[in-house]
């Protein structure tokens, strides 16, 4: 049992995968719960395919070098938000329709412009479904760091963020700067994704956002701790996954979320069941 | 309007500075205030006066635009023209003033307990970067003492009745420290005893000077437990003192196709045919 736990620990990509997983996986649940409670996982998963654009042409600009593609994707993902927001503002186009259309939009030309080059179509793979085993040092550095300030920021503005996604109008009420903190979460968002890119990719962005968050907003009724469970469901998943995915060879993003997936499945089926117990007359 | 414009208009948040209450004035005054959508007008000119520590019911069927009025008063909405001033000043910067939705508007899953709610009040109060501290406890313990929810403040506000979760927001203005209190359509929903719990609440409210206007259905609770009362079609129809404006002629103004009146033994009948039972105001 040792050695199965030891073994994949031998190799630096694998420690490495492990802590990018862990520290992502955390960030991305602590966000994820304004995401889930806000009822912004559809806007999530769109922001997600919309950097792919700005990764192209920096990965095009840049003949391959890594480091600029974290800002050119930061700069279409902020690129994108205010694109919604313009056209739902000067259209009749409801929010989600015009989120649809923007991102749909985006991520047709992120691989239209990938697909002309045809030496990187193994890289569109990594961007669409993550490369956690391929995170250097480098990375580990700028996941750390950045993640640091995402934790940071939310924690300065905590009980500004839960009036603004509670009470919209409490907000205005209490003369918040309302706009100010919409904004600042969707950049928080936003930042959120592009550091989370190579451990999950593009496709599977939405399912490290919403559900560890998901997953602890069934097991408790306050949003700090809703926020610490968040965060260790997603570690273990990010833990799990890795150990399937050496074990079993199986895509590492797609290990992870597929043991996001199963927590979240056992936690309803048990709540269920402990339910039907506790209280069966009460449905 | 810009984050910037946004960010001067609130950056009271950070400097805490309000505007003075000079109580010479009128707590409450309303020039000629309407609301025009390309649809045509929400309300139209509007003008009226309310003093410091008086009841008022607003009245009047759906869409009348009370809940309109309220929001335009409280500052969360834009008025097209006219004026609100809250002791002489727009009510911008105020943040004495409560405005209490609906109950079907709060997603009673989101995961706070009655304390973290109340606590909400104070954040006005405390500005950004700054935690309740021993008074802002104090404050929520007060509040919630009052309205009778002191042995609930640990619980999830899903475990609450109707009664209790509008109590609860009384609680939160209090900790806001409101001097004006917008309530719409507080008692929709409640049995007699809940209803009369709240109207017990607001009496001893009314002894420490805030001010309440209240949007309601039932005509029968405006003309006994109010001082003055307002019947509001999109067009202020009446207001004065109960027996003044609650007469067949500006009702059947007010409620027009809505409303039949039938004289009986027992005094006046009104008999709604609306498709909602909510509409049909009691008599």
């Amino acid at each position: 049992m040792t050695d199965f736990l030891l073994t994949p620990l031998q190799y630096a990509f694998m420690t490495r995968g492990l802590a990018a997983a862990v520290m992502v996986g955390s960030v991305c649940a602590v966000v994820g719960c304004y995401v889930v409670l806000r009822g912004m996982a559809f806007f999530g998963d769109a922001l997600a395919h919309a950097i792919l654009p700005g990764i192209a042409v920096g990965y095009l600009i840049g003949g391959g070098a890594h480091q600029p593609l974290f800002w050119w994707a930061l700069l279409a993902a902020v690129a994108s938000s205010l694109g919604i927001g313009a056209i739902s503002r000067l259209t009749k186009i409801k929010e989600d329709t015009a989120i649809g259309i923007v991102f749909a939009g985006a991520f047709a030309l992120g691989v239209a412009l990938i697909s002309s080059v045809r030496s990187y179509s193994v890289d569109l793979a990594h961007f669409l479904f993550g490369d956690v085993l391929g995170v250097r040092q480098a990375d580990l550095l700028l996941i750390g760091i950045l993640g640091g300030i995402i934790l940071l920021v939310i924690l300065a503005f905590y009980k500004e963020f839960m009036v603004l996604s509670f009470d919209p109008v409490l907000a205005a009420t209490l003369r918040l700067p309302v706009r100010f903190l919409e904004a600042l979460m969707l950049i928080l968002i936003a930042v959120t994704i592009v550091v989370s890119l190579q451990t999950v990719g593009v496709a599977l962005m939405v399912a490290m956002l919403v559900t560890p968050a998901a997953t602890a907003f069934l097991l408790t009724r306050r949003l700090p701790v809703m926020m610490a469970l968040g965060a260790l469901i997603a570690s273990i998943s990010g833990v799990v996954g890795l150990y399937l995915s050496y074990y079993l060879s199986i895509a590492s993003g797609a290990a992870i979320v597929l043991t996001c997936t199963a927590i979240f499945g056992l936690v309803w089926i048990a709540q269920t069941l402990h339910q039907k117990v506790i209280s069966p007359v009460q449905a | 309007m810009t984050v910037f414009e946004e960010f001067q208009k609130t950056s009271h948040h950070f400097s805490k500075q309000r505007p003075a209450h000079d109580s010479s004035v009128p707590i409450l005054s309303v020039e000629n205030l309407s609301l025009k959508y390309p649809s045509g007008y929400a309300i139209e000119n509007i003008s009226f006066e309310v003093k410091k520590g008086e009841r008022l019911a607003v009245v009047g069927p759906n869409g009348a635009g009370k809940s309109t009025l309220f929001k335009i008063i409280a500052g969360v909405l834009n008025q097209t023209s006219g004026d609100v001033n809250i002791y002489g000043q727009s009510p911008g910067g105020h943040i004495c003033i409560a405005y209490v939705a609906q109950r079907n508007q709060v997603d009673w899953n989101f995961p706070v307990t009655i304390g973290d709610v109340v606590m909400m009040g104070r954040i006005g109060q405390l500005g950004l970067f700054r935690n309740p501290g021993t008074q802002d406890k104090k404050a929520v313990r007060e509040a919630l003492k009052v309205v009778g929810l002191e042995n609930l403040a640990d619980r999830q506000i899903n475990q609450l009745s109707g009664g209790q979760q509008q109590r609860m927001f009384i609680a939160r203005s209090l900790a806001q420290e409101a001097e004006l209190m917008l309530m719409d359509e507080p008692t929709s929903g409640l049995d007699a005893a809940s209803q009369e719990e709240i109207f017990i609440i607001l009496d001893r409210l009314r002894e420490q000077g805030v001010t309440v206007l209240l949007a309601l259905h039932d005509l029968k609770i405006a003309a006994r437990r109010f001082d003055r009362v307002m019947l509001l079609n999109k067009r202020l129809l009446a207001l004065g003192f109960p027996d003044e404006v609650l007469i067949p002629d500006n009702l059947v103004a007010a409620y027009s196709g809505h409303l039949h009146l039938v004289e009986t033994e027992d005094g006046l009948l009104a008999v709604g045919d609306s498709c909602c039972d909510d509409e049909i105001p009691r008599l």
